[in-house]
């Protein structure tokens, strides 16, 4: 295994917390930790958690760090090789063997090969940061493809031979759990659960993202966010949810609107589904005032 | 050089490490040494730096939380808090109840099953209708049939077929390469069908008594023949035991599974189980395009219109919802009780559970049923 103690002038956990916090990232110790093993062990970061807890912003925010590119692949079911690894340029090909007439022609020269995200980040480890985005929406051919990649960081093209990566490339998976993930996949990678932020950070959270909202407003919505995380909820709020809720009651406040008011009106941006809403929409009224005082 | 002897400093890490597989915690030897490289990168200055690093290497599953924090105190700490309860997520007071992995050890394999507490399980369950080799020989004819006539969709992946939708160019240009540049047939790509997912609920309840055991034998074979299923048993409380019935023997796999559940024979309460196994977003998402089988007398004797509600949401997730029950048996049965009656709207099916072979010929039945 390869130890690099020194990554883009990180040394520790907490020097990478700090730098993410100058990218607008608050990390608890557990993400600084988990962060700081994956760069300095050359292994995938694998980040779990419900949605709207900031798994991609980490990997957005670690990129801007690092100041590499960050190449992202959205998984769904049934992406295969064509989409994450590299495809070639029929159409050129064709032409090139036409064009060519009698004479040889090399068709597989890298000007007739096409870069998806995972031969991009292979071809540039230290320049991009790899970011598989909800990995548990791929199928299990996909995962399997995935575990090879991630093993020994090499592509094999059959035209071409085998790919390899000069050094092993920043990768982070997320997941948001709607299926549990191959137990190999979590072996390979160094792993951590992003839950709910405490009360405190995630007040931190909103001002950081939302300059214009006030201390106030950021702990009653902090407070209020969490009554409904409590509530069966299909969709519950997750922290964007809860900044862009901070958001809207400023605006809607800013216009004249009272407090519980503004709130209640708001309530769309927190909570986005019909049956959601008609859950709670009797008790909306004793979670506001209750997370106001 | 290779050193064959670790350094006496590491030896409590990898003792954390078989202490932890002794608990059931699967640790792979890479993850040992991840874990010592850590501890290395990080000082490590405090305890908590070895705990941070002990969770983001050995990655133990979220649910065991509290299990690997009481078994990282007790080794690094000496706390003595191994017997502590593990907090489980409640929802509506409604207690549910997951599986670990490998945190159970599945018992000896027992012919007369009559080892303790399973047994007396076993044995009030027992009162089906045919004898056990009559049903043995339906499950196998069923686990055997099973993969070729589940409902199937077409899946996002594409693989090469004679016909299909859209061209498979990769091949025609090897194809070309190989003819001086000349395309003498167009090879083409197609949709992979793929198995629909199945979601089987059981009910415990005391009214179901008489069929519970025939139910999770059924439930086994099902297990054994799809490769994509969830199945829960609610009473009073929900409990996932789909891990429990992979094993393969059948004896064994119940009785884990039996193990596993402990609201046998007592009241019901459907529609909170049901709304229990919706608030939890992996659990629902099981139900999303799936063959959702509900085995219920539906006697529920809570609120009927949290049932209601809760069927309702089922039914708009699942691609087909089928209640089956074994009152159903007797063919002069009307749905009577104000829960039943107002779920029919949202059911597919509303089937006959009076028997294995009902149920086998049910499931087999499936997807013909909906093309039909």
């Amino acid at each position: 295994m390869v130890v690099r103690t020194k990554v883009a002038g990180i040394d520790s956990p907490e020097a990478l917390a700090q730098a993410l916090k100058s990218a607008f990232y608050l990390a608890d110790d557990g993400l600084a930790t988990a962060a700081y093993l994956a760069l300095a062990l050359g292994k995938p970061l694998l980040l779990e958690g419900a949605p709207g807890v900031g798994k991609t912003e980490a990997a957005k925010a670690l990129s801007g760090v690092l100041g590499r590119r960050l190449i992202r692949l959205q998984c769904f079911e049934g992406i295969d090789a064509t989409a994450a690894l590299y495809e070639w340029n029929y159409p050129r090909q064709m032409l090139a063997i036409r064009q060519a007439g009698d004479k040889p022609v090399d068709i597989y020269r890298d000007e007739f090969l096409i870069e998806r995200p995972m031969l991009q980040a292979l071809r540039s480890p230290d320049s991009a940061v790899l970011l598989f985005d909800e990995i548990d929406r791929s199928d299990h051919e996909f995962e399997a493809l995935l575990l090879e990649f991630l093993s020994d960081f090499s592509i094999s093209i059959p035209e071409r031979g085998t790919l390899s990566a000069r050094e092993r490339p920043v990768v982070i998976l997320t997941s948001n759990r709607t299926r549990e993930l191959h137990e190999a996949l979590r072996r390979r990678c160094i792993y951590h659960f992003i839950g709910y932020p405490a009360p405190e950070r995630e007040a931190q959270i909103i001002m950081l993202r939302a300059s214009s909202v006030a201390e106030d407003t950021a702990r009653a919505v902090v407070a209020a966010v969490a009554r409904l995380r409590r509530e069966p909820l299909s969709k519950p709020p997750g922290i964007a949810e809860a900044v862009d809720w901070a958001e809207a009651a400023t605006v809607l406040a800013r216009g004249g609107a009272s407090w519980p008011d503004a709130f209640k009106r708001s309530i769309g941006v927190a909570i986005k589904d019909e049956e959601d809403n008609a859950h709670i929409a009797g008790r909306l009224d004793a979670i506001l005032t209750g997370a106001a005082a | 050089m290779m050193r064959s002897k670790l350094p006496a400093a590491a030896a409590p890490f990898v003792a954390f490490a078989s202490l932890l597989r002794a608990n059931g915690f699967a640790v792979a030897p890479e993850q040992t040494t991840a874990f010592l490289a850590a501890i290395a990168l990080l000082g490590p200055r405090s305890l908590e730096h070895v705990r941070r690093a002990a969770h983001a290497t050995l990655a133990p599953p979220v649910e065991r939380r509290e299990d690997f924090e009481a078994l990282f105190d007790a080794h690094f700490l000496g706390a003595v808090e191994l017997g502590r309860e593990t907090a489980q997520p409640d929802a509506r007071d409604l207690r549910v109840a997951e599986e670990r992995p490998g945190g159970f050890e599945p018992p000896a394999a027992d012919d007369s099953n009559q080892a303790g507490q399973v047994a007396t399980a076993a044995e009030a369950l027992s009162g089906r209708r045919f004898g056990p080799d009559h049903e043995a020989a339906t499950l196998r004819g069923f686990q055997r049939a099973l993969p070729e006539r589940l409902p199937q969709r077409r899946g996002y992946r594409r693989i090469a077929a004679r016909r299909g939708a859209s061209l498979d160019l990769r091949r025609a240009m090897r194809e070309a390469v190989r003819n001086d540049g000349e395309i003498f047939k167009l090879p083409r790509l197609d949709r992979r069908l793929r198995r629909r997912p199945i979601l089987l609920v059981i009910d415990v309840s005391g009214s179901m008594k008489a069929r519970t055991e025939a139910h999770l034998r059924f439930a086994h074979a099902l297990v054994r023949a799809a490769d994509r299923i969830e199945v829960f048993t609610i009473g009073t409380r929900l409990t996932r035991v789909t891990r429990a019935l992979r094993l393969k023997n059948r004896e064994q796999a119940l009785a884990t599974a039996s193990g596993l559940v402990s609201d046998w024979d007592g009241g019901t309460r459907i529609g909170d189980a049901l709304q229990a196994f919706l608030a939890v977003p992996r659990f629902a998402g099981s139900a999303r395009g799936a063959v959702v089988l509900i085995l219920s007398d539906g006697l529920e004797r809570g609120d009927a219109k949290a049932m209601t509600d809760a069927v309702r949401r089922l039914a708009a997730r699942a691609w087909h919802l089928s209640w089956m029950t074994p009152l159903a048996a007797d063919p002069g049965y009307r749905p009577e009780t104000a829960a039943l009656t107002s779920i029919l709207p949202h059911l597919d099916a509303l089937a006959d559970a009076g028997s294995t072979e009902r149920l086998c010929q049910h499931v087999l039945n499936l997807a013909q049923a909906r093309a039909a």
